[in-house]
Parts: structure tokens; C-alpha cells; sequence
């Protein structure tokens, strides 16, 4: 029987790939199937922010998202990555923009029966203040183009990287059709410094990794059911990932269809005690029959 | 924020148009955003550097991080453009020269056909 190797040609070592060490292009790229990524409005095409420049700030050639289209395992996809290292990650009108045209380009190619699933790889605290509205206007944009391709295709929300997923990007995290997170992910409304200095360094102290890492990071926020996978750091087990449950195809209900049993089990909540990372895993981990009489003793 | 043009004579004879676009390095704390591509008319001999810098650096400055670079190898004629924020002298003549290097050099182009080859791609950090 021929062997299916060609003799002489040996195999190269799979190399491991910290998947939050790469940037943004890399990641868009490593994730796609080799020789496939094609990027879309890239830095040559010069759409930067207009208004870091009038605020003295330097802008970015890309205005720090990477749009590309490509294949994951031989289907069609269209990736959106956010660079955590520029201003944050944050997403202002263009950047706000660029991802929600690729999403809706997405849309556009279901519609025409083409099946173009996207992947947002997310790192970001949410609107860029410098630029207010329009980055408010631009993440709602991005919302609304979730919420109507997920009818067509999985969009699939990657956290990961040392800024992790706030503001206004963590609602469009959750509804995303699956959400993969990574330990070292962080997903919240309210960024750590954000809560400190609202609620005081005794409540909520954002030097404190592991108490910040135990409230936010990507184990407690999969046990509690707001990802669907905690996935290893690596690019090949970031990449399964996706491929997984992208097979799964469109969930039967959304993550967000399920509004009513997390507004339950936040009416559970005693704003008297202090939260740790056990007590908000117990909280969010009760069972729906709990849920009831949780509701029924607040009605 | 500074913004400045440098215009230097370039003193590889070759023609921008060998060049790859290529872009390197991010605007993030400490580290800068380096574009390299051929010039619109190819005919133009001048390496032409616009630059935006925040803080308070000076042309002079960056006329000196040139001087430098091009003492190690010959500017060619091409266009950059750099995004600095607040990087160290160091860092920016490494991007800099990350950038030459691989706008001058066949590896930019990824290898669709070879899967075995590793992936130098012009986002390729260092």
C-alpha cells in the first residue's frame, strides 16, 4: 500500500502559539485557513479616526481593527479583530464601522446564499470616549448586525488578550451566538478600575488579580454559563474551538434569548453582602427551579 | 502631538516600485506604527518620511534616527509613514529597520502554495 507521505519530506514541528501574543492581524490571520486571509480596508487604505488627530492624539493606519475574509476549515468567514494595544482597543466611529460593514457584508453573502459566518476576536474596553457618540451609535450598529446574521450564520465572540471585553462590546459579546473565552479573558460591563473607583478600593480592588480574575476571567464566566467554552491559550486549541461550534450551527436559543433567567437571578441579589468570586458563582449557578421561588419570594 | 515631514535623499538608485507595502509594529504605549510602500510616481529619487509623533519630540530628533539608520544601509527612494507613541529611540530604529528590511525582501509575500514555509507576513512582529 503507497504511503500517504511523501518519502524524504519530513513533518514540521507544530509550534506552540500564545493566541494573545499575536496582534491583531495575526490573530484574524492564524485563525484563518493558511493562504486564505484577505483583509479588508487595510492600513494602506488610510481610513483612520478624524477626531484622535484633532484631539492631539496619533492615530492608527487601521484605526486598530483588522477586517478579513477567509475560509475556517474550508468555509467561508469574515473576521473582525480588535487591537487591544491601540487606545484600548476602544471603538470610535470608524472602527465602529468597519466591523459592523463586515458583519453586514456577512449578512449580504447569506442573502445571497453564500454561507459566511463571522468571527469577532474581541479585546476592547468598549467606545472610545474621544470620540462619544459616534463610537456609541457605531457599537449599536454592531449589535444590530449581530443580532440579524446570527439568524443566518454563528457569530462567534473570541476574548481574550490583557484588556479583555467592556462597555458597550461586552452586550455585543452576549449576543453573539457562542462565546469563547480564554483564562487569561476578562468579560465585564464595568471594567475593574471602572468599579473601584465608583465603589471604593475595600468593595472591589483592581490590583487584586485573583479576585478580579475569580469575578471576571474566562474559568468563572464559563462555569456561570456566560461563554460557552474556556478555552487552552494556545492558537491550535483557540482555532478548534471555533471549528467546534461553528459545526453546532445556529443554538436553538440564544445566549441573550435567555434575558429572564439572569434578570432572575440578579433580583437575587443582596447589594448588603460582600461579593467574592464563590458567592457570585453560587449566585449565578442556581438552578431555574431556584430561580422561581427566588422570583416568587420578590414578587 | 508633532507631526513633521522628512524628505532625504535616497541613496539606493533602485526604484521604489521594488518595494512591498509593509506595515509593522502598533500605536500602542511605547511602540509605533512603521509603513513602507513605493512611491505614487516612481520616477521621484526621495525617501519622503511623515511623521506623528506624540509628546514633545523634535525634528531634529528623528532627522538624527535616520541619519543613523542610513549609516547602516542605504535608504531607498519610498514613502513612510509613522504613527509614534511616546516609543524609545531603540524601539524606533528597530521598527524602522523591521520595516525595510521586509518591504525590501520577497519574504512579504506570503507563500500561498507552501504550506510548510513559515508565514513572514508584513505584520510579523518582532
Amino acid at each position: 500500500m503507497p504511503s500517504k507521505h511523501s518519502v524524504g519530506v519530513s513533518m514540521p514541528v507544530k509550534k506552540y502559539v500564545h493566541f494573545a501574543d499575536l496582534n491583531a492581524r495575526q490573530r484574524a490571520r492564524q485563525l484563518l485557513d493558511e493562504g486564505s486571509f484577505h483583509e479588508l480596508l487595510g492600513p494602506f487604505d488610510r481610513l483612520m479616526s478624524p477626531w484622535l488627530t484633532q484631539q492631539d492624539i496619533v492615530s492608527q493606519s487601521d484605526d486598530g481593527v483588522v477586517i478579513a475574509q477567509g475560509c475556517i476549515d474550508g468555509k467561508p468567514t469574515v473576521i473582525a479583530a480588535i487591537e487591544g494595544g491601540f487606545q484600548g482597543g476602544s471603538l470610535g466611529e470608524v472602527a465602529g464601522a468597519k466591523i459592523a460593514g463586515a458583519l453586514e457584508l456577512a449578512l449580504e453573502d447569506n442573502l445571497a446564499g453564500i454561507p459566511t459566518a463571522a468571527v469577532l476576536i474581541l479585546e476592547t474596553g468598549g467606545v472610545r470616549l474621544q470620540e462619544a457618540n459616534l463610537g456609541l451609535a457605531a457599537i449599536a450598529e454592531i449589535q444590530s448586525a449581530i443580532v440579524a446574521l446570527r439568524e443566518h450564520q454563528p457569530v462567534i465572540g473570541i476574548i481574550t488578550g490583557p484588556v479583555g471585553c467592556f462597555g458597550g462590546m461586552s452586550i455585543a459579546a452576549g449576543l453573539c451566538s457562542y462565546l469563547l473565552m480564554t483564562r487569561e479573558g476578562r468579560l465585564g460591563l464595568n471594567g475593574p478600575q471602572v468599579i473601584e473607583q465608583e465603589a471604593g478600593i475595600e468593595e472591589y480592588n483592581a490590583q487584586d488579580k485573583p479576585f478580579i480574575w475569580g469575578i471576571s476571567g474566562g474559568l468563572q464566566r464559563y462555569q456561570t454559563g456566560f461563554v460557552d467554552a474556556c478555552t487552552g491559550e494556545d492558537l491550535d486549541a483557540v482555532r478548534e474551538a471555533v471549528i467546534t461550534v461553528r459545526q453546532q450551527g445556529i443554538p436553538e436559543h440564544h445566549r441573550s434569548d435567555r434575558w429572564e433567567h439572569f434578570l432572575a437571578l440578579l433580583h437575587t441579589l443582596d447589594p448588603a453582602e460582600t461579593m467574592d468570586a464563590a458567592v457570585a458563582k453560587a449566585m449565578l449557578t442556581r438552578t431555574s427551579a431556584e430561580d422561581d421561588t427566588a422570583t416568587g419570594a420578590q414578587s | 502631538m508633532n507631526t513633521f515631514t522628512l524628505t532625504l535623499s535616497a541613496q539606493e538608485r533602485a526604484s521604489s516600485a521594488l518595494l512591498t507595502p509593509t506595515q509593522v509594529g502598533c500605536v500602542a504605549s511605547g511602540d509605533l506604527e512603521v509603513m513602507v510602500e513605493p512611491h505614487r510616481h516612481p520616477a521621484s529619487e526621495q525617501a519622503v518620511i511623515n511623521i506623528q509623533s506624540s509628546g514633545s519630540s523634535s525634528a531634529e530628533r528623528w532627522t538624527h534616527i535616520f541619519q543613523l539608520i542610513s549609516q547602516q544601509q542605504p535608504l531607498p527612494p519610498m514613502r513612510m509613514d509613522i504613527h509614534d507613541f511616546a516609543a524609545t529611540p531603540g524601539v524606533v530604529r528597530l521598527r524602522i529597520e523591521q520595516a525595510l528590511e521586509m518591504a525590501q525582501s520577497s519574504m512579504t509575500q506570503p507563500s500561498v502554495n507552501q504550506p510548510n514555509t513559515p508565514q513572514e507576513g508584513p505584520d510579523h512582529a518582532i
